[in-house]
Formats: structure tokens, sequence, C-alpha cells
């Protein structure tokens, strides 16, 4: 259980990093690493006196602003008023294509998965949408999705969104706009560059050195196990009590 | 004006066919209402989840009470996936219509503006434009030009959901839960089932007028305590996370659905 709480804990803590420097993040349903990622972020900027990081975590009462409905977050996003956001996928491709809908024939799907949510449109007008998916096998990094519930890049209109990084169980990679496709920033411990080659079904820049994605600090750990869980414990109370029961 | 009736005949205000809208997980939903629509033996319903939903869909769609579904997702949130669902996308047992939770909005605001579609931004380049014929990639007729994604009007027969409470003039305290309004707005006809109907009139005072649904969006309204049970109710009460993992283990089976189907009823009446 200790490994799994570590391995956690260098996903949010990466999370944290990722959203540095903006001021509103958005987090969506079922999603309690980027929520701690997001509530982690806030935390230092507060105690760092960096500028305050609003949250908004969809289905909290304690950790959302919003007073104008369901229909608030999306045009919050389109009004240009949220700075990140995550997206998931039973499929992600090379081009940063993801799918929420499900395999094979569409509608009688091999394998269905809940739906695409709001990625279809939130994909567009996010700036910074990190990309997170633990599993990191060749079934979800996939050359080309069967279903885009949301597509990446889409030159025939103007659009500020799109893919920032993918962040998995096993590695965090950068997405290039300019070049429409993923590069490996680094690899977590214990796994190499050679278990990212093996387990990612799409092609990827890979530099010559691949770093290491860095260990929290103690002072982010400490953090973590404490403020972070009790204050994750409102929306996601099964997550929360396994990570506390775990430290 | 609103009408105030027994649970029984709120939910004999659903006929099959209609068209039934619901909200998220965690806004209000009606479930012992739903218990008492399955009770009564509704069908063929073209169920709506603004956007989303959970355990209501799946209990609508294992009992066989749904004909098409038009939804950005069906989940059970932290218990998984939502079992009958998935199961009845395979049997083909309905009709699917993937959405994308803000053209569900749009949708809604069309009807409630009087217009035949609304503008959205986004979508293009999704395969969601491929599978729903009713959806548009048009050129923008005024400002900049550019492409622009139209969504037809949703204008659902009757909206359902669950609220802490009303008062004696039909007036619906809905709080920050605008989505609420949104779907009443829309929708030909609206129930909602509340914790407690109040002698105070809620749109006595500034402070409590402006989370207020006015009767004139409320057509019935029925008392059920405990009525979104197992899922949360705002600030009232959180959602029973032990018996919503029970379901997604139950209802992995068809026999196993049948069981907690069988059991969610006899609930309802007990409590009744």
């Amino acid at each position: 259980m200790s490994a799994e709480r570590e391995r956690r804990e260098i996903l949010i803590a990466t999370i944290a990093d990722l959203l540095d420097g903006i001021r509103h993040v958005a987090v969506g349903a079922s999603s309690p690493i980027p929520a701690a990622g997001a509530m982690l972020l806030r935390a230092r900027n507060e105690l760092r006196g960096k500028p305050p990081v609003r949250i908004s975590i969809l289905g909290s009462r304690a950790h959302s602003f919003f007073t104008n409905g369901g229909i608030e977050l999306f045009d919050c996003a389109a009004q240009g008023r949220v700075d990140a956001f995550f997206l998931g996928g039973g499929q992600i491709d090379g081009e940063g294509n993801i799918n929420l809908v499900g395999t094979g024939d569409y509608p009688a799907s091999q394998v269905r998965w809940p739906g695409s949510f709001g990625s279809a449109y939130l994909y567009h007008l996010v700036p910074r949408v990190i990309l997170f998916r633990e599993e990191h096998s060749p079934r979800v990094f996939v050359p080309k999705v069967d279903f885009v519930s949301a597509r990446a890049m889409t030159p025939e209109v103007p659009r500020r969104g799109g893919p920032h990084a993918l962040l998995t169980n096993m590695a965090l990679f950068d997405f290039d706009r300019e070049a429409g496709g993923f590069a490996l920033r680094s690899v977590h411990p214990p796994f190499t560059p050679a278990d990212i080659r093996e387990n990612t079904g799409f092609a990827y820049q890979e530099p010559d050195v691949v770093r290491e994605t860095p260990r929290p600090d103690a002072a982010t750990l400490a953090l973590l196990r404490g403020r972070i869980f009790d204050e994750l414990a409102e929306t996601y109370p099964a997550f929360a009590r396994t990570m506390k029961q775990a430290a | 004006m609103t009408e105030i009736v027994t649970l029984e005949s709120l939910a004999a205000r659903v006929t099959p066919g209609q068209s039934l809208a619901i909200p998220v997980d965690g806004s209000g939903v009606a479930m012992t209402a739903t218990a008492a629509l399955l009770e009564a033996g509704v069908r063929d319903l073209k169920l709506i989840c603004v956007p989303i939903s959970g355990l209501q869909a799946d209990l609508l769609i294992g009992a066989g009470a749904v004909a098409s579904l038009e939804t950005s997702a069906v989940s059970l949130g932290e218990a998984g996936a939502a079992p009958r669902f998935t199961a009845g996308i395979k049997s083909r047992a309905f009709t699917m219509r993937d959405s994308t939770c803000p053209a569900i909005y749009a949708g809604l605001l069309a009807a409630q503006k009087g217009v035949p579609f609304m503008p959205i931004a986004g979508i293009i380049g999704s395969d969601l434009l491929n599978v729903r014929s009713d959806w548009q990639v048009i050129d923008s007729p005024i400002g900049e030009a550019r492409k622009v994604v139209v969504v037809p009007a949703i204008s659902p027969d009757v909206a359902l959901f669950h609220a802490p409470e009303a008062d004696r003039d039909g007036n619906v305290r809905i709080g920050r839960h605008r989505e609420l309004a949104d779907l009443a707005y829309a929708s030909k006809r609206t129930l909602v089932t509340v914790e407690r109907i109040i002698d105070r009139n809620l749109l006595d005072g500034e402070d409590s007028a402006a989370g207020v649904l006015p009767s004139l969006y409320v057509d019935t309204i029925a008392v059920a305590e405990r009525g979104a049970w197992p899922l949360a109710l705002w600030d009232e009460y959180p959602a029973d996370e032990a018996e919503i993992a029970r379901y997604a283990a139950m209802a992995r089976s068809e026999d196993g659905f049948r069981a907690y189907l069988s059991a969610f009823l006899t609930h309802r009446r007990q409590v009744a």
C-alpha cells in the first residue's frame, strides 16, 4: 500500500508543478488526484506568498465558488476565465485526441466508457489542458483513437485551448502544439525510457537523456498528508480515507 | 397553480413515451420518485440527463424503462462504471444520443429563449458531430467569419428533481443549483419532490428569493423525505457511499440488478 501511496503522491506533486502560474483551475468529475494537485498548488502558493489560486472542483460545495449552476464552468471557460483543466481518456492517441466513448464500432461499442463529458468543448477553450491517465499501456496510448470525443488540434477554427502535458503512472510528456505530438519529459522511478517505449502505442519524441520525475520533498509530503487530504475528503471521501490510512 | 399531491399522484404525471429530463447526481435527484415511477410501470422514456447521470439513469435503464438516452456520460462516480448503462449499450437496449455537457445546456437554453437552436463554442473536430445528425456546423452569419456548431433546442416533456423545501404557494428553494431552474424553464412540465413544505413564503425577503424557482415554473410537488437517497442532497445529507457501492456490485449481473431493484422498491413502500 505504501508503494501505491508514493506513486499517487508523485502524481499529485507533478500536477501541482504543471499548474504553476495559473490563476484558476477547474477539476471535473471523478478526479481525486487532479483535485489534490490543484489543492496542493493553492496551499503552496499561500505558504510561499505567491498569487492566490482559485479552484473549482465539480461536485464540491467547499471548493467551488460557482453560483450560476452547471453551465457556469462552461461559460467561464468560454470567457477565458479557466486557465487549466484535466481530461482523461479510455484511449489517447499520438496527436493528443481523446476517446471517452468506447472501442470498436459506434454505437454498440466492444468496451463502452461513460461518455464525452465536457471534453469536446473544453479542449478548445482551456489553454492548459493536462491529460491525466494512470494506466500506461498500449491499449490506452494508441496510434489512432476509435472515437474522437475531443480533437487536440483543429486548424480550421481559431482556438486557445488544447493539450499541455500528458501524465501517466509511468511518465510525463509535454505536448508540442507546433509539431502536433508528445515529447517525453521525465520517467517516474523505477521505470526506464525502455519501459515507456514498450508501453506506448504511439510515436513520440524522446530526448537523448531522459530525466527522472522528481519525488516530492518532505515539506510537500507533510502538506499533502495533512491539509490536502483533509480538504479532499469532502469531495472524495473514499480516496482521502485510503491515502490517510496509508500515511 | 402548482398542485401539491401524493408521491404516487406525482409519479402518475409521467406517461409512457415522454421525454424526461433529470439533473446530475448531487444536484437534487428525485430517487424516491424514480422508485414510484418504476412501480407505476413507466416505460419508453426518452431520458435526457442534464448533463450527465449516474444511479438514477442506470436504474431506469436496468428496469427497461428507457427507449432513448441523451447524455454526456453515465457513471457512478467513485463507485465506478454504471453497469446497466454499459450492458444496455452492448445489447442495443435503447437509442444512444451521445452529447457533451455544454451542448445539453445550450439546447435547454434555446428552449428557454424560444428559439430553434443555439450556437456553441468548441466541439469542431469531435466525432460527436458525425453521430449527432441533428447538430450542424455553420458559417457564422454574424461577426467574425468562422465555423460554429449549432445544436437544436431541447424541450423536455417533463423535468423531475428533488429539493429541500417548497412553500405552500409552490415556490421551490433551489439555492445555488441554478441548473434546476434551467431544467424547469425549458421543460413543458416540472415535477418536484421535496423534503418538506414550509409555511413561510420563500419569495418574502431578498435573501431567500434569489435562490427560489417561482411556482410559475413548477407544476406538481410531492413530499418525499430523504427523497434523494442514496444520493446526496446539498447540505441536507451526504451520499450513502456504502449503498451506492452495493448497487455497483449487484448490478453487474442482470439477476443481481433485479434483486437490488426489488429491494429498492420495497424500501420506498416501507418508508412511505
